[in-house]
């Protein structure tokens, strides 16, 4: 069973096989044969979020998710879908950049201090179950950490040995709009191997690789060669998905729109729903702002630093001697969504937003971010306190 | 266990070998450098940290010439460079960079140059008037104005009495506030720049200071005729890892860390109005 | 030794202006001196006077129970008083020499009364004023915010 290696996943036409449901287990021994830590989707606090995975079973299977602005519900589905879900608060960010870790550690050394290695380690993950949308925003974080002049060492070494087990969704979410931000839902890259779950008749998965390493894996697999009605099974799979995109965000001079807007009355609006709680940020898959903190033991000998996930959404992200630079959450906001849409192609080259929704699901008042784009698309050039109010002065 | 490589946020201990008092709450630190020599541009900055509380971002204030110290002048506003400037000698700081853009004083060959600052905003600034006297004879006419709260809060009072007495510089120091035994001027930095003897098409102007004070002088800079372009600005922002990564420095699309913190006007100024961005 | 007229065309206050105006006011101008420490005026004291500073600095004061504080300090090219145009034509603070000044001075009832005969020049002379009464507010307003002082708690929060 072989076939020319495509790195990226986009050149040739991949040909593809049929594993039976049942087989999913040999997936996951065959990448913990092979040294890797399994995490992926499971049920905790439900929710799906991302854990370690011994077998298929610690999957949310049988379930499926109700999500709008603010809410989301975990379902029981009509069959045993694995992956009959989208995307829950998690994401893989939290594996490469870890919420919180050791930098460094240094003791006391006479007059001066010795610095210790990172006692970070280095695991070797496999995700499994990873959208679209998500390898889109693995894709933004790769620039973010791995693209510049510096580069962060722990994420450089985990997501090198990361195995990618991407799934194509089947359905999407009230909250979903990967389709607006060109991320999806179809996986086309970035993926070692890709499933899609077919429930119609036998419950199997349409399978293709996408790497050398996932062309191994594969061949170790109890699979056969696809139909072409399997293969059609697995596009229409993913049309459906297509056709069910619950937002649309326009996307067209978004950057600009944002930038021209910077005191457009729409943040004022937001900002009075705010809570700045930094629930977007958090679940969002592509912020990586992190906050280095410097701390001892009480002896005063060892110290450590730590870097920690932060927020644009608290008053010390933006400290400057004094006070906050961002010190009012209209600031936070227009922050992050303007990072997000427009600031992101200055820096990176591309958009920070890869249409997952979390940020509206997540939110504890519903604020949604195309809602807002949207809003002040609609009245693009108003200007906060330049509104006229009575006739004659 | 596998160790990870360390990376750039790991600090090198730098032994103090000497303190000195500029005001009350001011200290110049003169470190040696951890690898024996070391080279910055003018306007850069390091990461200074005292063992356990934290680390804050520093410019260099050294001559650029002077290859075994690493200079720094810091006011002790917070936990941290309080740390920093009661360090004494033999003490051992960490210290990482140097990091960020430099004044371009490439640029300035040739013209004439204008050096803008304000309070502690001298201190970024040093490296360049330093730089530029090594070299005189390529620039111009030479103009230092300097703005401070009070007489007892000016930096580097030697070394200003040296630049006075020169007779290829101007030197013009203002005050906040002063006693009638102060005979310099009182009024904010910005009223000297009609003053200053320089040609606004043939200028170069660096600046530093608060961000307001930049924003003014700017403007008037404007106004007498400086264009944007010839102006440089360093700006200030909270910044933790100063490499670009922790994002917490941004300013619009740039990172003052790692994309400043010396700017060019031109490219800031629409930013500088634009309230908490 | 050049004439008041070509003193007055050179000073910045009064470049461009109509050679026939500056005619008429250097009708109202003589040259000054001040010894350092001399006072060009006292707070309190009939405000008489505009000077027009050629070289040399001027120290603005005011006396408080804790001493006295220099307010501002102006030189050459600078304009020193207005309070002769607003009633009741008082000086607000004191104006020494805080070195060997050299000025010209305008008599302010000279000044009033060429204004109200001749609007225009009137308006002349306010238009190059204002301006400076409008640059030295904004700068004091700076000089306000203690922009050098302790950081904390400098500036109030925004709403």
């Amino acid at each position: 069973m072989s076939r020319p290696p495509t790195s990226d996943g986009s050149t040739g036409s991949p040909s593809g096989y049929v594993l039976p449901a049942e087989g999913l287990g040999e997936l996951f021994d065959a990448l913990v044969r092979r040294g890797y830590t399994l995490v992926g989707p499971t049920v905790r606090d439900g929710a799906v979020v991302y854990d370690r995975l011994s077998s298929p079973q610690d999957l949310p299977v049988g379930l499926t998710d109700e999500q709008e602005a603010g809410r989301y519900r975990l379902r029981a589905r009509p069959d045993r879908a694995y992956f009959g879900y989208t995307v829950g608060p998690h994401s893989w960010k939290r594996f490469l950049q870890p919420p919180e870790r050791v930098l460094w550690r240094a003791v006391r050394d006479g007059d001066g201090f010795r610095v210790e290695a990172a006692p970070e380690e280095a695991v070797r993950y496999a995700f499994v179950g990873v959208r679209a949308c998500e390898l889109a925003a693995l894709a933004v974080q790769d620039r973010v950490f791995m693209g510049g002049s510096h580069t962060d060492p722990l994420y450089r070494a985990r997501r090198a040995d990361a195995f990618v087990v991407a799934v194509q969704c089947g359905q999407a979410g009230a909250t979903c709009f990967c389709s607006s931000m060109g991320t999806g839902p179809r996986c086309t890259g970035g993926y070692d191997l890709v499933l899609t779950e077919l429930l119609g008749g036998e419950h199997r998965f349409y399978l293709e690789a996408g790497s050398p390493r996932g062309d191994e894996v594969l061949a170790e697999l109890p699979c056969r060669p696809a139909s072409p009605e399997d293969r059609q099974a697995a596009d229409q799979a993913v049309s459906r998905a297509e056709a069910q995109m619950g937002r649309r965000l326009e996307t067209q001079g978004v950057r600009e729109l944002l930038l021209r807007n910077l005191e457009h009355p729409r943040w004022d609006q937001v900002a009075g729903r705010c809570l700045s709680c930094g629930n977007c940020t958090l679940v969002c898959p592509t912020c990586f702002c992190f906050a280095v903190e410097d701390t001892t033991d009480l002896s005063g000998q060892v110290a450590e630093r730590r870097a920690r996930w932060d927020s644009c959404f608290t008053g010390q992200f933006s400290y400057l001697h004094g006070g906050s630079v961002r010190a009012t959450t209209r600031a936070r906001y227009r922050q992050w969504l303007t990072h997000k849409l427009a600031t992101w192609w200055d820096q990176f080259g591309s958009s920070g937003c890869v249409g997952c929704g979390r940020c509206i699901t997540w939110c504890p008042v519903g604020i949604d971010l195309t809602e807002e784009v949207a809003a002040i698309r609609g009245s693009d050039g108003l200007r906060s306190g330049r509104e006229a109010s009575g006739e004659n002065p | 266990m596998s160790s990870l490589p360390l990376d750039w946020s790991v600090p090198r201990p730098a032994v103090v070998l000497r303190v000195r008092r500029e005001t009350q709450d001011v200290r110049t630190l003169y470190l040696r450098p951890p690898e024996g020599v070391w080279a910055f541009q003018p306007g850069q900055f390091n990461m200074l940290y005292a063992f356990g509380v934290g680390e804050v971002p520093v410019s260099v204030s050294g001559d650029p010439g002077h290859r075994d110290v690493v200079v720094h002048t810091v006011r002790a506003v917070g936990a941290v460079t309080t740390a920093l400037a009661r360090v004494r000698p033999g003490q051992v700081v960490g210290l990482r960079g140097p990091f960020g853009s430099g004044w371009p004083l490439q640029e300035a060959q040739g013209r004439d140059v204008l050096v803008v600052a304000g309070g502690i905003g001298l201190a970024p600034l040093r490296p360049l008037v330093c730089g530029l006297l090594r070299h005189r004879h390529r620039y111009g006419r030479v103009a230092i104005l300097y703005g401070a709260r009070t007489p007892q809060d000016l930096l580097y009072r030697d070394e200003l009495q040296r630049w006075r007495a020169r007779f290829d510089m101007q030197v013009e120091v203002t005050v906040d506030r002063a006693g009638p035994d102060w005979r310099g001027n009182v009024g904010v930095v910005t009223r000297l720049l009609p003053r200053a003897g320089v040609d606004p098409a043939e200028v170069v102007a660096f600046v530093c200071g608060p961000e307001v004070m930049m924003r003014f002088a700017g403007r008037e800079l404007e106004a007498l005729g400086v264009a944007p372009s010839q102006v440089f600005v360093s700006m200030e922002r909270n910044m933790q890892c100063a490499v670009g990564l922790c994002g917490h420095c941004q300013f619009g699309a740039s990172f003052v860390c790692r994309d400043g913190p010396v700017f060019r006007y031109a490219e800031v100024r629409d930013r500088l109005w634009v309230r908490e961005l | 030794m050049k004439t008041l007229e070509e003193l007055l065309a050179e000073h910045p206050f009064f470049r461009g202006m109509r050679t026939d105006y500056i005619r008429l006011f250097a009708g109202c101008a003589s040259n000054v001196r001040f010894e350092e420490g001399a006072y060009l005026f006292r707070e309190g004291e009939a405000a008489d006077r505009l000077f027009l500073i050629r070289q040399g600095r001027v120290a603005l004061e005011l006396h408080t129970p804790q001493g006295v504080a220099v307010i501002q300090t102006l030189s050459d090219g600078d304009v020193v008083g207005w309070s002769w145009m607003v009633p009741p034509y008082r000086w607000a603070f004191d104006a020494r020499a805080l070195g060997l000044v050299r000025a010209v001075s305008f008599d302010a009832a000279c000044l009033r009364r060429k204004a109200e005969e001749d609007p225009a020049l009137g308006y002349e002379l306010l238009k190059r004023l204002v301006p400076v009464i409008v640059e030295r507010l904004q700068a004091t307003r700076l000089q306000l915010l203690d922009l050098y002082g302790e950081p904390k708690g400098r500036v109030l929060p925004s709403a």
